[in-house]
């Protein structure tokens, strides 16, 4: 299932697993949605945050996107809610909280 | 030409990792399968043999290290015995599933407590699930050929499991018998060099023991299951090419003066030898007895095993192991072999040889004798031993 975009998380058969459950390309976690899970979401102030990139340097999941305007936004698509970016950064421009609250 | 030399069993499996031009050896020394590793230290030590030999600090180590050099696509061979067994067993499971094809000869050991070092099947049978390929020598020369065969079945590429090739500590480990060397010409003929078709490769990089949540490892373990079954046929390939070549062809299941054999024995292992001297004795006095001996272990011989057995009236399976709590495994795995034939032997079974007890020819016969009297009988409800002394009370099944 190299390189196929999943639909579902169940869009495949066990015919479509490489041998070994090998994963035969580098980064394909891309194709992954890995924030479904999460009990946390980081919330930017774009007011306070300085665009130093520390958050981008430290999230362990590469889950911060830089947008076209030069700040740096938590990805909900693959963040795993760990709260590192909202603990490094210098400006208390993130804020972590919980899931449930809409 | 090929020669005829006396050979410990442990040396000839040293001899077939040899000539099999093994590139990675990780390995640590546990009674009885010390005589492989010092066999094979000595090789690489004085240049017969061009690999690395990795004197690791633990069997899980020792297959861990195997992990690491089938990845990058070397021939990599291990060996172990009873506990050491054990302590790998954790690993033993991710070579099978991660498709490494190690190659691993066990002295097989019994397990602890009380402490032995001597042969039963205890530690075989503890890892009878890992979903490596699985056979049981009888002899010097089988130890040979078949770790010889082992590294060409377990590396085709259409297979790539791992394999385990069983021989009963010291009674076989430790024996000197003539066995049949060929020459490196015919091996290389047999065993081709090892391609490993995912081998580590930085410019083209892969992910190997990835996480499996929920969504995929129900999935990743049944393509295993399907791909490990598949793999019989190159198993029986293997050895036709190897009879093609060596001149000695093996099959999943030996049968030995079955020809119209009222009762069969089922053994597995070395001491398929001493059964075999009963089941002379007795076809010479007119009985109607033979012997089939399962050399193939894993996956289990399903097809011609019931064949092999179909026509018989008792069939009496020894086991050298107890599975404590249940009837004993290999017993348990042929009745269960046989439950939806209409036509199938009565099946009995007796237990013996535990931690190294000798099994003798008078045993043997007992063994026959009493099967039959309890298929006579009818349904066996008793554990079966032989060769225990004092009565066996309330143990039933
Ligand atoms: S919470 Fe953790 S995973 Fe999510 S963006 Fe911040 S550092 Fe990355
Ligand atoms: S660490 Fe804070 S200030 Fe720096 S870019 Fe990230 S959000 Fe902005």
């Amino acid at each position: 299932m190299a390189g196929k975009k999943l639909k579902t998380a169940y869009d495949f058969t066990w015919r479509d697993l490489e041998v070994g459950n090998i994963l035969t390309e580098a980064g394909n976690a891309s194709l992954r949605r890995t924030g479904d899970w999460r009990s946390e979401r980081p919330i930017l102030d774009k007011a306070k945050c300085n665009k130093c990139g520390l958050c981008w340097l430290y999230c362990p999941d590469a889950a911060i996107k830089v947008l076209e305007d030069g700040y740096y936004e938590p990805d909900l698509y693959y963040c795993k809610g760990c709260g590192i970016c909202a603990k490094v950064c210098p400006r208390e421009a993130i804020t972590m909280i919980e899931e449930e609250e809409k | 030409m090929s020669k005829r030399i006396g050979l410990e069993a442990s040396h000839a499996v040293a001899e077939a990792v040899k000539m099999a031009d093994a590139d990675v050896i990780a390995a640590y020394p546990i009674t009885p399968q010390t005589h492989i590793p010092e066999r094979l230290a000595e090789m690489v030590a004085n240049g017969e043999l061009n690999a690395s030999y990795l004197p690791v600090e633990s069997e899980h180590s020792a297959l861990s290290a195997c992990l690491g050099s089938v990845s990058v696509g070397a021939r990599t061979f291990t060996t172990t015995a009873g506990q050491g067994l054990e302590l790998m067993h954790e690993v033993v499971y991710v070579a099978s599933s991660m498709r490494f094809p190690v190659v691993m000869a066990i002295c097989n050991r019994a397990l602890s407590a009380p402490l032995s070092v001597w042969a039963d099947h205890s530690d075989v049978m503890a890892v009878r699930d890992t979903g490596w390929i699985q056979v049981f020598c009888e002899n010097n020369q089988e130890a040979f050929d078949l770790t010889l065969w082992a590294f060409r079945v377990a590396e085709d590429p259409r297979v790539l499991f791992p394999a385990m090739v069983h021989l009963d500590g010291f009674s076989l480990s430790h024996v000197i018998e003539p066995v049949i060397l060929p020459e490196q010409s015919e091996v290389d003929r047999f065993l081709p060099k090892f391609q490993y078709p995912f081998a580590l490769n930085p410019d083209k990089p892969v992910t190997h023991g990835a996480f499996g949540p929920p969504d995929i490892y129900s999935e990743a373990k049944v393509a295993q299951e399907v791909a490990f079954r598949r793999s019989k046929e190159m198993i029986l390939q293997g050895w036709k090419e190897f009879g093609d070549i060596f001149g000695r062809y093996y099959s999943p299941v030996e049968r030995y003066k079955v020809e119209g054999a009222k009762t069969l024995l089922l053994t597995v292992g070395s001491l398929s030898e001493t059964a075999k001297i009963v089941i002379d004795e007795r076809r010479a006095k007119g009985e109607s007895v033979g012997l089939v001996r399962l050399r193939l272990w894993r996956p289990f011989p399903f097809e011609e095993f019931r064949q092999a057995v179909k026509d018989t009236e008792v069939l009496i399976v020894f086991d050298r192991c107890i599975s404590h709590g249940t009837v004993a495994p290999v017993f348990c795995e042929v009745r269960s072999a046989l439950y939806d034939e209409e036509k199938k032997p009565n099946v009995v079974g007796i237990t013996g040889g535990l931690g190294g007890r000798d099994v003798s020819v008078n045993d043997f016969g007992y063994v026959i004798d009493r099967g039959v009297e309890i298929a006579e009988k009818g349904s066996q409800r008793m554990l079966e031993t032989v060769g225990i002394r004092g009565e066996m009370v309330g143990i039933r099944g």
